[in-house]
């Protein structure tokens, strides 16, 4: 089974639902990417950049002891977290850059719920000379303050957003308004696989990457094909950036691990695909968190880079169709795999791939010891190191 | 059949001028008080009401309208008061439109949501966020409904793209002055212009231009090359600054009142 793309669509989910005003901005990045695919200039310098700025390929961490907690599976970390500026955002980043330079563009405007979109934006901006303005909703720039000064220090612009939730969706209308406004000079370097065509094909071609070199060095290391590839959902980016290599092989299982904040039940969560239904958001059709009036519904998490009510439309459509599972996680469970990570293996995992690793505690359970996981390492912790610090009464 | 939208466009042709559209959304400043306003705005002299659909995430709207939007879904707006409001501006006689970004139609149903509109009144639904290629379920909605299809074009649509977009339209095409969301701008966009030359390339259906347009001076200017005037965050504006409703729905009949002047005095 694979994925069907028919202009921009899967199955029923993708598409654009945008403004006129940037259809054309739509079709110049859809011809830019299309073209860098087949240009092997753009395609080596992609590739020169992974290997001497950020870091490329990422390796491989076998936790071991980690494992003793997950039924003895064979617990396969994919480190993105050892990527420069510290998690798998790069990927994506460093390609619509060079993208954004094919188009002869100045300036690139970003949003960021956790921060590290728009640290690794801030980044790619300073190395090629762009302006760079980075919308955060104002909730999340208090949590991660962090995050906020790494990206002042790269020489972005933070804009404060202060509209409905003060998050991640709201940070995304901002920036979808300044992209209306200056769509002439102005390339928004979305930082997932949700957005109107050709975002979640683009994105997820420049995170694929991950899975490509994941299969690889998991066939070397073990002999075999994992069982179970996972990965924390929020928008989906680092987790279609797993799966796509291992979507055609059909034994292997793709399991998402969504946010599920107070849990489910409680109607506090951003578990989209778990808790939601199909609808509109953000210019392209997927699972949306929505009342009966197809209303947005403020989303929660204890990690501000899943706390996000829409999820990107390849992942719906993976679900619909049986391909990958989706399950919720929520703020205790995932908080306690950061914990047992931190303390078996000397990682701090960012607390949005703290979903992924408690995830892999409970299929590790269900699989067994002659199982072999391999689970997305997307982020690492060091932005999270005071909210974690609150959360187990750490004095700081 | 033509629809009240239709006639009231054509009539303000008969009478060589631009029709003047007048946009609230519903549930602001509260659900009474915006069929108070859609009624002041009748008898001062609008031809068409664009009642907007709150919407959590409006993305093609600048601070003024996210703050009525705001205020209108914390009273509880959905799509029964909007259909409500509607019944209520047809039966104060004027064309009514409902605008609306695509996710609550979806929601609702397309079909269903269509045929409400009709059956209140509505004249059509202006659908921003709503491209062409993802428009075949709502299309077949609108036909059975009879009801018009208005979709917006902007400064920066191709010629080949503005005659498609405009063959998916009834009633009339909406331009967009400029490129970027709502609110009164100092001057309107000189693009508005070129963008109406170029779509009556395209097009014999009527053109109907908003964005930016809040007083009687750029209400005449536009008037003069486009079918209709579109204002919208103007009223919204007043009502946000307003210190009472009464004087709220007065300032909002004296600026009606001066729009629907300037777009008479422009030919």
């Amino acid at each position: 089974m694979s994925t069907t793309e028919i202009l921009g669509h899967f199955g029923p989910y993708g598409g654009r639902f945008v403004p006129e005003a940037l259809i054309g901005a739509l079709d110049e990045l859809e011809n830019a990417h299309k073209s860098a695919i087949d240009d092997p200039l753009f395609q080596a310098e992609l590739t020169e950049l992974h290997k001497t700025y950020s870091g490329r390929p990422s390796i491989i961490t076998e936790a071991k002891r980690f494992s003793e907690y997950a039924g003895g599976a064979r617990i396969l970390l994919k480190r993105e977290d050892l990527n420069h500026t510290g998690s798998h955002k790069i990927n994506n980043v460093l390609g619509q850059a060079l993208l954004t330079k094919r188009m002869g563009k100045k300036r690139i405007i970003a949003e960021t719920g956790a921060g590290q979109h728009g640290v690794a934006s801030a980044t790619a901006a300073a190395l090629f000379g762009l302006e760079c303005v980075v919308y955060m909703g104002e909730e999340d720039t208090q949590r991660q303050s962090l995050n906020v000064a790494r990206m002042k220090l790269l020489g972005a612009e933070v804009v404060p957003v202060t509209a409905g939730s003060r998050t991640l969706k709201d940070a995304i209308n901002e920036a979808m308004r300044d992209w209306v406004t200056n769509v002439e000079t102005t390339h928004y370097l979305l930082g997932t696989v949700a957005g109107p065509h050709p975002f979640p094909t683009m994105v997820r071609d420049f995170q694929k990457i991950i899975g490509q070199e994941a299969r690889e060095q998991v066939l070397a290391l073990t002999g075999r094909l994992p069982d179970a590839v996972l990965a924390c959902v929020g928008g989906g980016s680092n987790a279609i950036g797993i799966f796509h290599a291992f979507i055609p092989d059909s034994d292997v299982q793709l399991i998402g691990f969504e946010a599920g904040g107070d849990g489910v039940e409680t109607g506090r969560h951003a578990a989209t695909i778990t808790g939601g239904s199909p609808g509109v958001l953000h210019g392209t059709r997927s699972y949306v968190l929505q009342d009966a009036n197809g209303q947005t519904v403020e989303s929660h998490s204890i990690s501000a880079g899943l706390d996000y009510p829409g999820v990107g439309p390849e992942h719906a459509f993976l679900h619909d169709i049986g391909r990958a599972q989706y399950r919720a996680i929520n703020d205790v469970q995932a908080m306690q795999a950061f914990k047992l990570m931190c303390e078996t293996e000397g990682i701090i995992p960012a607390i949005e791939t703290a979903h992924a690793l408690a995830g892999a505690l409970e299929v590790g359970r269900e699989l067994g010891p002659n199982s072999i996981l391999l689970i997305n390492f997307s982020g690492r912790g060091d932005k999270d190191v005071q909210t974690a610090a609150q959360y187990f009464g750490i004095p700081l | 059949m033509t629809t009240q939208l239709e006639d009231a466009l054509k009539r303000a042709k008969s009478e060589n001028r631009a029709a003047l559209i007048a946009y609230i959304p519903a549930g602001f400043p509260s659900y009474e008080g915006c069929k108070k306003v859609i009624t002041v705005f009748q008898e001062a002299g609008v031809d068409v009401v664009e009642i907007g659909f709150p919407y959590s995430d409006p993305v093609m709207d600048g601070p003024t309208i996210q703050e009525a939007a705001t205020i209108s879904l914390r009273g509880r707006t959905g799509a029964p008061q909007v259909f409500s409001t509607v019944k209520h501006a047809h039966s104060v006689g004027l064309a009514t439109l409902v605008m609306t970004y695509w996710n609550p139609i979806e929601k609702y149903g397309a079909d269903a949501f269509a045929q409400e509109i009709a059956s209140n009144g509505g004249s059509g639904v202006i659908t921003p966020d709503l491209t062409i290629e993802e428009s075949a379920k709502w299309e077949s909605a609108v036909l059975s409904s009879q009801i018009n299809s208005i979709y917006v074009v902007a400064p920066s649509t191709t010629k080949d793209r503005l005659a498609r977009v405009a063959s998916h339209c009834s009633g009339f095409v909406y331009a967009a002055s400029l490129m970027g969301v709502t609110g009164t701008r100092t001057s309107v966009s000189s693009g508005a212009e070129d963008l109406v030359s170029r779509l009556r390339e395209e097009t014999t259906l009527p053109i109907c231009v908003g964005l930016g347009v809040s007083t009687r001076e750029q209400a005449k200017s536009v008037a003069s090359y486009a079918d209709g005037v579109i204002v919208g965050s103007a009223f919204i504006k007043i009502l946000l600054e307003a210190k009472s409703e009464a004087q709220g729905l007065e300032s909002v009949r004296a600026l009606a009142k001066e729009l629907a002047l300037g777009v008479r005095e422009a030919r």
